[in-house]
C-alpha cells in the first residue's frame, strides 16, 4: 500500500517567497531520505514553494474566486511530501515517526487509493483516462 | 493483534534487517545473529506494551540484542572463538565482544545488509531455502507471512529456515561480500531470488488466487534496496524495470468478477502510469551502465515495448520479435521460444506463428506445459482450422491447475466453437 507523507513546516505559512530552509536542515532531510531509499520504501518525493508564491482558487455557486497567497486564515500548509511503499499504516506511522523535524511541526500520513479500492461504477468513470503517457520518460 | 502490538511489527519490518546484518558483521554466522535480533524482539513484546515505544526503538533494539549476546558468551556459548577459556580470557572476551557489538550496531554500514544478502541467496542454499531467508532477513518478514505467501504450512516454513541456516553454518559460509568473477554469479543468484518472489506473487502456480500483490511489493522492495547497494550493476536496475513495468499492470490484470485478463485485452487506463515511468527510468540506467543486452534488460525491454502502445493494435511485435531473437541468443529456453511464436504469430501472421511453433514443440521441457497447446489453439483458431483448435484448448485445460488460467481457457473454447459456427 501506498502512503503520502505530507510535511508542515513551522512558519511555512508566512514564509517569504524566496525562503529556502538551511543547508543543516537539508543535509539531515536528505540522510532521512537516503534511510527510505536504502529500505526501498521511496518512490518519489518533492518540495513545494512557499505558500506565498501560490494562489487559492476556491468554488462557489458555480464561480471560481483566486486569493493570492499568502493565506491569512492558513495555520498548517503543506511544505512538501514523500511517497512511500510500506506493509501497513504503522510502518508508515513509524517511517514518518523518524523524519527530522523540529518542534511543533507536522507530518500527516495519508493512503493513497489505489483503483482497485474503489466501486465498480467508479472504476468505469475512470476508464479512457489518457494518463500523461507521452511524458519523455515513456516515449523513451 | 491490538495496536501496540501492530506498531511493534512495523518497527521491526524497518529496523530488523540492519540490526541482523549489524550483529553478522560480529558473529559472522547469520543463524546467531537473527536469534540474538529476535531475542531483542521478544524483549521488546514483553516490555513496550508497559513501558511505551522508546524514543528511538533501533537503538533500543540494539542495546537489547548486545545484552542477550553477552549473555549467552556468558553461558558459554562462543560467538566469536570458540575454545576453552580461562575465567580471565572469557572476562576479556565479554569486554571485547560488548565492544565489538557496540561498534558495529553504531553504525551498520551498507556492506553488512549486502554481505547479509549474499549470504541468505548463497547457492549452498537449496532456491526454497534461499527465498524464505531472504523474505526473512531482508524483507523482514515472519515465518507466518512466508508460510501463507507460498500457502505452505507454517512448520514447513519454519524448518525451511532452520535447515537453511544450518547448512550456511556447516558449510562455513563466509559472511562477505564476493569479489570479481564470483560476484557476477552470486549476483545472478541474487536477482534469481528476488525475480522468483516476485514471480509467485505475480502469478500463483496454483489454487484460485491470481495474484498476491503483497508478495510483488516485497519483491519491489528488495528491488530497489538492491539498487542502492549495487548501483553500478546493470542487470540489477533491469529486474526492478522489468518488476515495475510487470507490476503496473496489476489493475488491469483482473477482470470485475475477479478472472484473468491477458496483456492485450487489458484496459489499459487501469495501467499505473507512475509505475512504468519508474521502470522505464531504471531501464533507461541498465542501458546507460551498458547492460541494455543482459537477460532481464531484454525482458524489461519486451515489456516497455508493450507499455508504450497506447492501444494493443500499436504493439510494435516486429521490434518484439527482435528481442525475443536477442534473449533466445544469451539464454535458449523454450518458454522464451514459446513467447517469441506469439509474437512472430503477432508480426507476421498466424501461420509464420504456427511455423515457428511447430519447430520448438517438441522440445521436452515443454512437455505438460498448458501454455503450448494453448497458444497452438490460438493460432489455430485464426486460420480457420477450429477442430484442431478446439483440441489443443481442452488439452490446455487437463494441463493447468489455476483455476482462473482455466477459467480463461473455457472462456476461450466457447468462442473458437462459436467462430466455428459462424463460419
Amino acid at each position: 500500500m501506498r502512503f503520502m507523507m505530507m510535511v508542515m513546516p513551522k512558519g511555512y505559512e508566512l514564509a517569504a517567497p524566496d525562503a529556502v530552509p538551511s543547508a543543516e536542515a537539508v543535509g539531515k532531510m536528505m540522510e532521512y531520505n537516503k534511510s527510505l531509499q536504502q529500505a526501498g520504501v521511496l518512490l518519489a518525493l518533492d518540495g513545494l514553494f512557499p505558500p506565498s508564491t501560490g494562489a487559492r482558487i476556491s468554488f462557489s455557486d458555480g464561480k471560481a474566486t483566486i486569493t493570492d497567497g499568502p493565506f491569512a486564515e492558513a495555520k498548517e500548509v503543506i511544505g512538501g511530501y514523500w511517497i512511500i511503499q510500506v506493509r501497513s499504516r504503522e510502518e508508515a506511522i513509524e517511517w514518518a515517526k523518524r523524519a527530522p523535524m523540529s518542534n511543533n511541526e507536522i507530518i500527516e500520513v495519508r493512503q493513497i487509493h489505489e483503483m482497485s479500492d474503489f466501486p465498480e461504477d467508479v472504476q468505469k468513470a475512470a476508464e479512457g483516462f489518457e494518463d500523461p503517457r507521452n511524458s519523455a520518460a515513456v516515449k523513451a | 493483534m491490538t495496536d501496540i502490538h501492530r506498531t511493534i511489527e512495523a518497527v521491526w519490518k524497518i529496523e530488523s534487517t540492519r540490526l541482523i546484518a549489524g550483529i553478522a558483521r560480529v558473529t559472522r554466522d547469520i543463524g546467531i545473529a537473527e536469534e540474538l535480533a529476535q531475542d531483542a524482539l521478544i524483549a521488546a513484546l514483553e516490555q513496550w506494551p508497559d513501558a511505551g515505544i522508546p524514543d528511538n526503538p533501533a537503538a533500543w533494539l540494539m542495546t537489547a540484542a548486545k545484552r542477550r549476546a553477552i549473555d549467552s558468551l556468558r553461558r558459554g556459548q562462543m560467538l566469536v572463538q570458540k575454545h576453552e577459556e580461562i575465567a580471565r580470557e572469557l572476562e576479556f572476551q565479554q569486554q571485547r565482544l560488548a565492544d565489538a557489538l557496540d561498534q558495529a550496531l553504531d553504525q551498520v554500514i551498507d556492506d553488512d545488509v549486502l554481505r547479509l544478502i549474499f549470504t541468505a541467496c548463497h547457492p549452498v542454499l537449496a532456491v526454497e531455502g534461499r527465498i524464505a531467508l531472504t523474505l526473512r532477513l531482508i524483507g523482514g518478514l515472519t515465518t507466518a507471512e512466508i508460510a501463507r505467501a507460498f500457502l505452505v504450512p507454517e512448520k514447513t516454513l519454519g524448518q525451511r529456515i532452520v535447515r537453511a541456516k544450518k547448512t550456511l553454518s556447516e558449510a562455513h559460509v563466509p559472511f562477505e561480500t564476493p569479489r570479481g568473477d564470483e560476484l557476477r554469479r552470486r549476483v545472478e543468484s541474487v536477482l534469481s531470488v528476488v525475480y522468483l518472489i516476485f514471480n509467485e506473487g505475480y502469478t500463483a502456480t496454483s489454487g484460485g488466487e491470481w495474484m498476491r500483490a503483497a508478495l510483488c511489493d516485497d519483491a519491489l522492495r528488495l528491488g530497489r534496496i538492491l539498487v542502492q547497494l549495487l548501483p553500478n550493476e546493470s542487470e540489477v536496475h533491469a529486474l526492478l524495470a522489468l518488476m515495475e513495468l510487470q507490476a503496473s499492470r496489476t489493475a488491469a490484470r483482473r477482470g470485475r468478477n475477479g478472472e484473468a485478463v491477458l496483456l492485450l485485452d487489458q484496459n489499459r487506463s487501469l495501467w499505473d502510469h507512475a509505475q512504468i515511468q519508474r521502470g522505464m527510468a531504471a531501464l533507461e540506467h541498465a542501458q546507460r551502465l551498458g547492460g541494455g543486452a543482459g537477460n532481464y534488460a531484454l525482458q524489461a525491454a519486451i515489456a516497455a515495448c508493450h507499455m508504450r502502445a497506447r492501444t494493443a493494435e500499436e504493439t510494435d511485435w516486429e521490434r518484439i520479435v527482435l528481442i525475443y531473437d536477442a534473449l533466445l541468443q544469451i539464454s535458449p529456453s523454450p518458454i522464451v521460444g514459446l513467447n517469441r511464436a506469439v509474437a512472430v504469430g503477432m508480426a507476421q501472421g498466424p501461420s509464420a506463428g504456427l511455423a515457428a511453433l511447430d519447430r520448438i514443440a517438441a522440445d521436452p521441457a515443454l512437455a505438460g506445459y498448458h501454455l503450448l497447446p494453448s497458444v497452438r489453439g490460438d493460432l489455430l483458431m485464426k486460420i480457420g482450422r477450429f477442430t484442431e483448435a478446439c483440441e489443443e484448448i481442452q488439452r490446455a485445460i487437463t494441463m493447468t491447475q489455476n483455476l482462473r488460467e482455466q477459467e480463461l481457457l473455457t472462456e476461450r473454447l466457447k468462442q473458437i466453437e462459436k467462430a466455428a459456427l459462424s463460419a
